[in-house]
C-alpha cells in the first residue's frame, strides 16, 4: 500500500541559471480562504461554532466558559484551574481512572486548563470516534462528582509541581514579574496556577461554588472544527448537552489598571547562576482596545519576530543571550506589557539598559518605512499559518467568540494590519509604553549583579522573594 | 482509516534528492532541507559543529549579505528555523505561495556560498550565542544535564551518541575558521541532502526552480559512512547527580533497536502502554494509587545506529527514588512475565493512531516527514507501512520486546536529587 510515485530524471545543470546577486521577485499574494463559520444555538442556550474543515478525518471540539482565573482573589488564587482539572476527575457514572480509560480507549486527548478570561475544555479525536468522546466530554461537565480523594491528590500535585517552577529561573522571573506588576491585591500580580499557600487553602466546597456558579450553557459556548457536518453535529450536541440547565451567573467586571509606579528594579538572588532571567514593563491596554492592530504591528518591530529590534541588539549584535523578545499579554482587562531574555550573568546590567534604550527609540523616533513594511507583512501574509491545524482554528475562533471580535475577523485582519501608519506606531509607543514606569524583575547571581544595576541609575534596586 | 502522502522524487545530476508534495489547503509551501549530518559526525574534541552551524547557516552567504536571510522572509509573512539531532540537521521554511522562489534562492545560496561570508567575528559572535543556549537550555535550567549524564553512560567515549548534540564549552571555545571550513565542505554538499517542498505548489514547478537554483552547485566528496558497533552494556550504571531542585527525579534508560528496525514499534507502544496517559500502567499505580509521583513518562530517543529507551519518574518532595524503581521495574516485570491485555494494547495503539494524524496536518510537518522517511527508510513513501508496524502488533511481540531488551539487559540508572538529599538515590539494585 504504497502513495503513487513517479521517478522523473532531471534536465542538464545550470539551465537557465539565475543572476544570483539579485532576490527573485515575489509573485502576487495567494488569497486564503477562511475557513467558514456556522453558528446554531442550543435549547439551552449554548451557542454552537462550527467550522466543517475536512482535510483529515479529526476534530477538535472546544468547550469555552467565559469565566477563568481573573475571578479568583488571591488568597484563592488557582481555583479556576483547579476546578477545571477536576471535571475528568469522577462523574455519577464513571471513576476518575475509568474516564481516563474510555477517553484514552478513544485515542481521545482531553485537556482543561483555565486561561484569564476563560476556561477552556478541549477535546481532540478522530471522526469515527467523536460521538462517544462528545458523549464523554457532555458527562464531564454535566455530571462531575468533584471527589474529596482526588481533590487532594490533584492539589498534592500541583503544590509539587509549583515547588519545582521556584526551582525554576524562568518561572521565578514571570511570577516576580506579576508580583511587582499588580501588587498583592490585584487577580493579575498572583499566577493562574496559584502559590502553594493559596492551593493549600482550596477546600472542595470551594470548588463546588465555582462549578455551580458559572458552568452554565448560557455562559459558554463550544467550537466544533474539522471533519463535522453541522446539519449532523448539532442535533448530536442537543442530545448530550441539552440537559446542562441555564441559569444567573454572578456578573464580574475586568480588573483595574494598577497605579503606574517609577522605575524600579527587583532583584531574585540565585547565587551562582550562570546567566540573568529578566523581565522589564508594565501593565497593558485589554484585548478590545482599538489601539490592538497598532499595537501588534508595534511589538513585532520591537520583539516579537526574530529580527525584530530586541533580539538583533541583544543576541545577533552583542551575543548576550539566546533569544530576547516583547509581547502584550492581551486579557479583558490590563494584562501586562513585558520585554524578557537570559542574558550571561556579566552582561545583566547592559542588556537591562539596552531594552529600555530600545523602548525610548521606539517611542521617539518615527520607525523607518521598510521595517515598518516588513513587519505588517509578517503578521498579515502569516496569518494562513496559524490556521494550519483544526487545532489552531478551533483556538482562533474561540478567541474571536470570546472577546466579540465578530464572525468576519479573521477576513479584516489583514487589511487592518496593511493599514498601520508609522504615526499610528509611533502614537501607540508613547501611549502605551513607559520606560520611565517599569517593574524590572532580575532573577540572577545578586553578588555580581547588583552593583552594576545600581550604577544604571534608573531606580531603586530592591531584593524580592517569590511564593 | 488509510493514511496516504503523495508525492513526486528526482535526483538532480550533483546528486541532490527532491522530493515534492502537493497540497492547496492553504495557500502555503514548506521548504524543508535535511543535511545527512549530525552531532554523530562529529569527532570528540571538536563537539557541537553540527548545531553551531545551525546558526551560522542564518548568518548570510555570498550573495545574501548579513541579517537579511530573515528579514527578506519575515517581509513575506515567512518563518524559518532549523534543528540538529545526533543523525542529521534540518532547514526549514513556511512561506506564502508565491515566495518559493525566495526561499529556494535563500536556501540554495547557503549550500552553493556559504564559505565565502562566515568570517572569524560571526563565528565568534554565534558562538557565544550558542554558548548562551548551553547555559539556558541545560546549565541554568533543572534536570538540565541528565541527559548528557546518560548519553556518557551508555556509550563509550569513541562511540558517536556519546557526546550531547550542542557540543562542550571547551569543544565550542576551540573551533577555529578553518575547523568550520573543513566541517564544510565534507558535510553540506548537494549529494549529502535531500530536499523536500511541500504544499501549493505543482511538481513541474518545483522541479523547475530547483533546478533552476540548486542546479549549478557542484556535487562534493562522498563523506565517509558511520558505521559504528553496535553499542551495548556490560553491566548496570548508576549515577547520582545533586542538583538545584526541588523533587527528585529518577531516570532508567536502556539501548533499544535503531529506528524503524525490529522491536522499535514494539518498544513504542510498550512505552506508551507503560507511561502514556492517566490510565497508562506506570501513571495509574505511582501517580493515582500510591501517590508518590508527581509525573512519569516513557520514550524512545531513536537514533539510526541504536536508540534509547527511557523511563522517568518525577517524585512528590521527599519521595524515595530507590521505591520508584523498586515498583517501575515490578511492572516491568509483570509485563514481561505475564503480557498485556489486547485492551491494553488497543488503548497504547488508539493514541498513536491519532497522533500520527495530527502530525500529519500542517505542510511543515508533512515535509519533515517526507524527509524523515527518505533519510531512515530511504523511502519518502513509507507513511502507510510506518503506521502498520504499529496496526500488526500483538501482546505477544510486545511481550518479548520488553523482556528481551529491557528486563534482561543491563541499563543506566541515574537520580537527579536536591543538594544534600543523597538519602533519595537509587544506589541499590533494586
Amino acid at each position: 500500500m504504497r502513495p503513487p510515485e513517479r521517478v522523473r530524471s532531471a534536465t542538464a545543470p545550470g539551465a537557465g541559471a539565475p543572476d544570483r546577486r539579485i532576490p527573485p521577485a515575489i509573485g502576487p499574494v495567494p488569497s486564503l480562504t477562511v475557513p467558514p463559520l456556522e453558528r446554531r444555538r442550543l435549547s439551552n442556550g449554548l451557542e454552537l461554532l462550527i467550522v466543517p474543515w475536512r482535510e483529515l478525518p479529526v476534530v477538535d471540539l472546544r468547550l469555552v466558559v467565559r469565566t477563568g482565573a481573573a475571578v479568583d482573589p488571591p488568597v484563592y488564587a488557582g481555583r479556576a484551574g483547579i476546578v477545571a482539572e477536576m471535571l475528568d476527575e469522577g462523574t455519577t457514572e464513571r471513576s476518575a481512572l475509568d474516564f481516563a480509560l474510555e477517553v484514552e480507549h478513544l485515542g481521545g486527548e482531553f485537556s482543561m486548563t483555565a486561561g484569564w478570561d476563560a476556561t477552556h475544555l478541549s477535546l481532540h479525536v478522530l471522526r469515527s470516534r467523536l460521538e462517544p468522546a462528545l458523549a464523554l466530554l457532555a458527562e464531564a461537565v454535566l455530571r462531575p462528582t468533584l471527589p474529596e480523594p482526588e481533590l487532594r491528590r490533584v492539589k498534592g500535585e500541583r503544590r509539587a509541581d509549583l515547588l519545582r517552577q521556584l526551582q525554576e529561573p524562568r518561572a521565578l522571573a514571570a511570577r516576580g514579574f506579576i508580583a511587582a506588576v499588580y501588587g498583592p491585591d490585584h487577580p493579575y500580580g498572583t499566577a493562574a496556577s496559584g502559590t502553594v499557600e493559596s492551593i493549600a487553602r482550596l477546600g472542595r466546597d470551594d470548588v463546588v461554588d465555582f462549578y455551580r456558579s458559572y458552568y452554565r450553557p448560557n455562559h459558554a459556548f463550544l467550537v466544533a472544527a474539522g471533519d463535522v457536518r453541522p446539519e449532523e453535529f448539532a442535533p448530536l450536541v442537543e442530545r448530550v448537552l441539552g440537559g446542562w440547565e441555564p441559569g444567573p451567573v454572578p456578573e464580574a467586571e475586568p480588573p483595574a489598571r494598577p497605579a503606574n509606579r517609577p522605575t524600579r528594579v527587583h532583584l531574585v538572588d540565585k547565587p551562582g547562576a550562570a546567566q540573568s532571567e529578566f523581565r522589564l514593563g508594565h501593565a497593558g491596554p485589554p484585548r478590545t482596545t482599538p489601539d490592538y492592530f497598532p499595537l501588534i504591528v508595534l511589538n513585532t518591530i520591537l520583539g516579537g519576530a526574530f529580527t525584530s529590534r530586541l533580539n538583533l541588539a541583544l543576541r545577533e549584535e552583542r551575543g548576550y543571550t539566546y533569544g530576547a523578545g516583547s509581547r502584550f499579554d492581551f486579557r479583558r482587562g490590563p494584562g501586562p506589557f513585558s520585554a524578557s531574555s537570559a542574558v550571561f550573568t556579566g552582561v545583566t546590567a547592559d542588556a537591562v539598559a539596552v531594552c529600555l534604550d530600545e523602548i525610548r527609540r521606539i517611542r521617539e523616533e518615527p520607525v523607518p518605512e521598510d521595517e515598518l513594511e516588513r513587519a505588517r507583512s509578517y503578521l498579515a501574509l502569516g496569518l494562513p499559518r496559524g490556521l494550519e491545524s483544526t487545532a489552531d482554528i478551533a483556538r482562533v475562533v474561540a478567541e474571536i467568540e470570546l472577546f466579540g471580535l465578530g464572525d468576519d475577523y479573521l477576513e479584516r485582519f489583514v487589511d487592518h494590519v496593511l493599514a498601520v501608519s508609522a504615526e499610528e506606531v509611533g502614537r501607540v509607543a508613547r501611549e502605551h509604553l513607559d520606560p520611565d514606569a517599569m517593574a524590572i524583575v532580575v532573577v540572577g547571581d545578586g553578588d555580581e549583579v547588583e552593583a552594576p544595576l545600581r550604577e544604571l541609575g534608573i531606580g531603586p534596586v530592591e531584593p524580592l522573594v517569590v511564593s | 482509516m488509510p493514511i496516504e502522502l503523495p508525492y513526486e522524487t528526482f535526483t538532480l545530476p550533483n546528486g541532490l534528492q527532491v522530493i515534492a508534495h502537493e497540497d492547496r489547503s492553504v495557500p502555503l509551501v514548506a521548504v524543508n532541507l535535511w543535511y545527512r549530518v549530525g552531532s554523530a559526525h562529529e569527532r570528540p574534541g571538536r563537539t557541537g559543529f553540527a548545531h553551531l552551524f545551525e546558526h551560522l547557516m542564518f548568518e548570510g552567504s555570498a550573495h545574501v549579505p548579513a541579517g537579511e536571510f530573515d528579514r527578506l522572509l519575515e517581509a513575506v509573512g515567512g518563518v524559518n528555523n532549523g534543528s540538529t539531532t545526533p543523525d542529521w540537521t534540518n532547514y526549514y521554511e513556511l512561506v506564502p505561495a508565491n515566495a518559493l522562489e525566495l526561499a529556494l534562492w535563500l536556501e540554495s545560496d547557503r549550500m552553493g556560498w556559504l564559505l565565502p561570508a562566515i568570517t572569524q567575528e560571526k563565528l565568534d559572535t554565534q558562538r557565544d550565542v550558542v554558548k548562551n543556549e548551553r547555559r539556558q537550555s541545560y546549565e541554568n535550567r533543572p534536570y538540565g544535564l541528565a541527559y548528557e549524564t546518560l548519553l556518557a553512560e551508555l556509550y563509550p567515549p569513541d562511540h558517536p551518541y556519546h557526546w550531547p548534540v550542542i557540543g562542550s564549552m571547551a569543544d565550542l571555545d576551540a573551533a577555529t575558521l578553518e575547523d568550520v571550513h573543513a566541517f564544510f565542505r565534507v558535510h553540506y554538499a548537494p549529494n549529502n541532502a535531500s530536499l523536500v517542498v511541500a504544499g501549493a505548489a505543482a511538481p513541474d514547478d518545483v522541479l523547475r526552480l530547483v533546478e533552476r537554483y540548486f542546479g549549478e552547485i557542484p556535487a562534493g566528496p562522498e563523506p565517509e559512512p558511520l558505521s559504528p558497533p553496535p553499542a551495548a552494556l556490560d553491566g548496570e550504571r548508576r549515577r547520582v547527580l545533586e542538583d538545584t531542585v526541588q523533587l527528585p527525579r529518577l531516570y532508567l534508560a536502556w539501548h533499544s533497536p535503531a529506528y524503524l528496525e525490529p522491536g522499535d514499534a514494539e518498544l513504542d507502544t510498550a512505552a506508551a502502554v507503560l507511561a502514556d496517559g492517566k490510565a497508562s500502567r506506570l501513571h495509574r499505580l505511582l501517580v493515582y494509587e500510591r501517590r508518590i509521583a508527581q509525573s512519569v513518562q516513557s520514550f524512545q530517543q531513536s537514533g539510526r545506529f541504536g536508540s534509547t529507551f527511557m523511563i522517568v519518574v518525577t517524585g512528590r518532595p521527599g519521595s524515595s527514588l530507590a521505591e520508584l524503581e523498586r515498583l517501575v521495574r515490578s511492572e516491568l516485570e509483570s509485563v514481561a512475565r505475564s503480557g498485556v491485555e489486547q485492551r491494553e494494547l488497543d488503548r497504547a495503539r488508539n493514541r498513536i493512531e491519532t497522533a500520527f494524524f495530527d502530525e500529519l496536518q500542517s505542510v511543515a510537518d508533512r515535509a519533515d516527514r517526507l524527509n524523515l522517511y527518505a533519510y531512515y527508510a530511504d523511502d519518502p513513501g513509507y507513511v502507510a507501512r510506518d503506521l502498520e508496524r504499529y496496526r500488526r502488533l500483538t501482546p505477544a511481540l510486545m511481550q518479548r520486546a520488553v523482556e528481551r531488551h529491557l528486563l534482561d539487559s543491563p541499563g543506566v540508572v541515574l537520580s537527579v536529587i536536591p543538594h544534600g538529599r543523597a538519602e533519595l538515590a537509587a544506589m541499590e539494585a533494586a
